[in-house]
């Protein structure tokens, strides 16, 4: 069986057309609250260029094709681990218990997530 | 079955639920209540991915067999090393300076995007076309924003500090940037023609990376400080594409979503960014905003009026309502901390206190809403712009730290001035306003404020962390007393 991925134009532009629709759509309604950890989020999403630097190293037969092959995982590595991190250290402190019942009892307001080091 | 085919459908499966837990990620990081599962679900979808990754090695080309060995050292090196240090930078990193972090970690997924480009034109793998076309395609987005983003980068570190302008400058890069896509196009048909050629095709390669690298820094050092919310998000939509981009050439599936959904997001955001600044995406990228000629302060009326740190704080003890408006001086001066401390005093006095954040303030979108979350203020207090605009007409104080554009009421009233119909927050209508200010420089875009010279409104000139150290010390001083 034959389980390699083919993708020629005309699926691809179908691939890409619903992608972006389904990126503006998920982004759409986000607040401006949130701005900076969804672009650091979407920062991290795009880390997964790894898996291709991942690819060209492996089928690298040339010392060049090496050398660049391995900046391209280092590279991609970086985003991603580096991505995740900040995203999770900013989204750990918009954790808030009790948030509706604040309004009334401003005092009561100190409570607060887990602060990052 | 043979292990290559194995190999593909375990790759192709895992890579299809990664690309569904992105995207399913994402979706949950749109609202506060869920956002930091939505981080926990797109890791887990990265890690499989990367780790059905290695299933490559029984799938790989047969020139690349005699290297097999090799190659996966290598790999298993530069992922450990790659995410071992951006993942210690990421822990350790100031939350003030975040924005340099995103772009550095932005810089890195372009950069990335490129080699992988690299290595298909050098191996010449690409074979069609349009295969070639879009690897330099997404090469040249990729390089773009690799040396952009550390242009940006050094712009935000404070290691390249002013805008770097030249006359002419603009249509320099143009240049620069058509012959790039000369470079390219000559590429492709030297590939496919053959025959005479000036330059063999890696040596084009190199040029063509070259002069990809060099539009990316010619375009971002005009660019200032305080656009840089908006040049940020660009440069994530760009590898974002570039990353799609390769994905194709590459023919997977999982690259191609995962670029394109951030490419897409990060071309709303961008689009979003400009809409608070009431200017294109054009005019902040291809304009030299603030060497517009300098607006003459025609129209202001009244002086600039210093108060006492210890006043400003004790006046709003007394108030019943204050709003705060940071700015990026509050980042610079690192004084959220202060500045809740000062918060909670006032709260416990029996002040209502409320944050009012513009949309570009500080260095990347919503940076102050962070900043403001790291000090451990509840995000029930933070107000965006329409949210509380109407508000300040019947506030005590406004109390601006560290802003100065976005609450310039010229950009309601003036129509000469640069920033005419950039919406603001309407501080000035507060009852009395205190503007937390290091010196009386101007504004980025050199504007004078009319604000500042308002008959309600009182300077409070020095840095951000003293000015409240000094405002928590006197309304402490009144003692307990007061407050009950």
């Amino acid at each position: 069986m034959d389980f390699a991925i083919h993708i020629t134009g005309f699926v691809a532009i179908y691939i890409f057309m619903l992608a972006a629709f389904a990126g503006w759509v998920i982004i759409g309604g986000v607040p401006a609250i949130l701005h900076t950890p969804l672009m650091s989020g979407s920062n991290f999403v795009h880390g997964i260029v790894v898996v291709g630097g991942m690819f060209a190293l492996l089928n690298a037969s040339t010392v060049e094709e090496q050398v660049i092959g391995f900046f391209a995982v280092l590279l991609g590595a970086g985003n991603a681990a580096g991505g995740f991190a900040v995203t999770r250290r900013m989204l750990a402190m918009f954790q808030i218990s009790g948030h509706a019942a604040k309004h009334q009892h401003p005092s009561h307001a100190k409570v607060h997530g887990p602060k990052a080091v | 079955m043979t292990l290559a085919s194995i190999a593909q459908l375990v790759i192709g499966a895992i890579d299809l639920a990664a690309a569904f837990l992105f995207m399913y990620g994402l979706k949950r990081m749109s609202s506060p209540v869920t956002a930091s599962s939505g981080i926990l679900v797109a890791g887990f979808g990265m890690l499989a991915a990367v780790l059905a990754s290695f299933f490559y090695i029984f799938d790989v080309t047969a020139a690349a067999k005699p290297f097999l060995m090799v190659n996966i050292g290598l790999s298993i090196v530069a992922l450990i090393i790659g995410s071992g240090i951006a993942w210690w930078a990421g822990k350790k990193v100031a939350m003030t300076a975040m924005p340099q972090m995103v772009a550095l970690y932005n810089g890195m997924g372009g950069g990335a995007a490129g080699a992988i480009a690299a290595v298909e034109l050098f191996g010449a793998k690409a074979p069609g076309t349009t295969q070639l076309a879009v690897t330099l395609l997404g090469a040249l987005i990729g390089a773009i924003s690799l040396s952009g983003s550390l242009i940006a980068w050094a712009k935000l570190q404070g290691i390249v500090n002013k805008p770097l302008r030249v006359i002419g400058q603009q249509y320099f890069n143009m240049l620069v940037l058509i012959g790039t896509l000369a470079v390219g196009g000559y590429l492709i048909y030297v590939v496919h023609a053959g025959g005479s050629q000036v330059l063999s095709p890696p040596q084009l390669v190199y040029v063509f990376f070259a002069c990809a690298l060099a539009y990316g820094i010619l375009m971002t050092l005009p660019i200032g400080g305080a656009d840089m919310p908006v040049v940020i998000s660009i440069y994530n939509a760009a590898t974002g594409l570039a990353v799609g981009l390769e994905g194709f050439v590459l023919e997977n599936p999982a690259l191609m979503i995962a670029g394109m959904v951030v490419g897409a997001a990060g071309t709303l955001l961008t689009l979003l960014m400009a809409k608070a600044m009431n200017r294109s995406v054009a005019n902040i990228l291809f304009t030299n905003f603030g060497e517009a000629p300098k607006h003459a302060p025609a129209h202001i009326k009244g002086s600039l009026k210093p108060a006492e740190a210890a006043d400003a704080g004790i006046f709003m003890r007394y108030a019943k309502s204050v709003i705060i408006i940071p700015g990026y001086g509050l980042a610079a001066a690192q004084a959220q901390q202060k500045l809740y401390e000062f918060v909670k005093l006032l709260q416990s006095a029996g002040v209502s206190v409320k944050f009012a954040i513009h949309p570009v303030a500080g260095r990347m979108p919503g940076q102050m809403d962070v900043l403001l979350a790291e000090a451990g203020v509840p995000y029930d207090l933070i107000f965006q712009l329409d949210d509380i605009n109407e508000e300040f007409k019947t506030t005590d104080v406004a109390l601006v730290i560290g802003a100065n554009d976005v609450v310039n009421p010229a950009a309601r009233t003036d129509k000469s001035s640069p920033i005419f119909g950039m919406p603001i927050l309407n501080a000035d209508q507060a009852k009395q306003v205190y503007v937390i200010k290091r010196g009386q420089g101007k504004g980025y875009a050199g504007i004078v404020n009319a604000l500042f010279y308002a008959d309600n409104t009182n300077m409070v000139y020095g840095d951000a962390g003293a000015v409240l150290a000094e405002m928590i010390e006197a309304v402490r001083g009144l003692g307990t007393k007061a407050a009950a």
